[in-house]
């Protein structure tokens, strides 16, 4: 075998499609979640546990930097829903070649763009 | 596809289906809270006491906890497989992974554990 032939894929230097992009935003957006989990879980804990603790929470949901963090989950929320939606689309057998790949993987980011629009206006208008 | 039972467990399909399945479980649960907190703005906290009281809502809360359990655990386990691997990190990969996968079970366990104690005590 001639040693000349390229034994390494360094993929930093391969430019990724836009499919490969909505992929890796789906684990990153599901490891952010299982972080995020937890601050979904106490707030839940504080909205049920009595009234009292329910406004406490409510006036501590009302500063920014909290709004900003959880405006972050829910957009990791929205993305991994909407492209979690598309495997479920694609086990049926629909956008399964090149092209309906490529258009679903765009059809996912621009979705989860709008609604996270949406959820930042439900929080901040 | 595969016909033989004996396969069924060893390539993935088990967790294929249920990563599948728990995502709509969880799915059902995110519309359904987003409606119903977009249909009252302002709720109050016997309002949502009550919603959460609800037979039918418990056992939501209930199948969704334990869907996003079962789904982070095999979700996260893809993701270790992947990324903490001898050819990325070196030998010590082979500690690091188990270390991840026991952590992540771990966590898990406490959020689970911690979620039912919330929807149970309402």
């Amino acid at each position: 075998m001639s040693k000349k032939r390229p034994v390494n894929l360094d993929i930093g230097t391969i430019h990724l499609p836009v499919t490969a992009y909505v992929s890796i935003l789906h684990r990153v957006s599901g490891v952010v979640l299982f972080g995020a989990v937890g601050l979904f879980l106490w707030i839940l804990d504080s909205s049920l546990s009595s009234e009292e603790s329910f406004n406490s929470i409510k006036v501590f949901m009302s500063t920014l930097t909290v709004q900003i963090i959880i405006w972050l989950s829910l957009a990791a929320l929205i993305y991994h829903l909407v492209a979690g939606l598309r495997h479920l689309v694609m086990d049926y057998g629909y956008g399964e070649t090149l092209s309906g790949g490529i258009l679903g993987a765009k059809l996912v980011l621009v979705l989860s763009v709008i609604l996270m629009l949406m959820a930042g206006f439900w929080l901040w208008i | 596809m595969i016909n033989d039972v004996k396969q069924f467990n060893r390539n993935g399909l088990l967790e294929w289906i249920t990563q599948r399945v728990t995502s709509v479980v969880i799915t059902v649960y995110v519309f359904f809270v987003t409606y119903y907190l977009l249909a009252h703005p302002d709720i109050s906290y016997n309002e949502w006491r009550d919603l959460n009281s609800l037979f039918l809502m418990k056992t939501l809360n209930i199948l969704t906890i334990t869907s996003i359990a079962v789904h982070s655990i095999i979700g996260l386990w893809g993701v270790i497989t992947d990324y903490i691997t001898v050819r990325l990190l070196g030998p010590k990969a082979k500690l690091l992974n188990v270390f991840f996968q026991l952590g992540i079970i771990i966590i898990t366990l406490i959020y689970f554990l911690w979620a039912i104690t919330i929807v149970w005590s309402i």
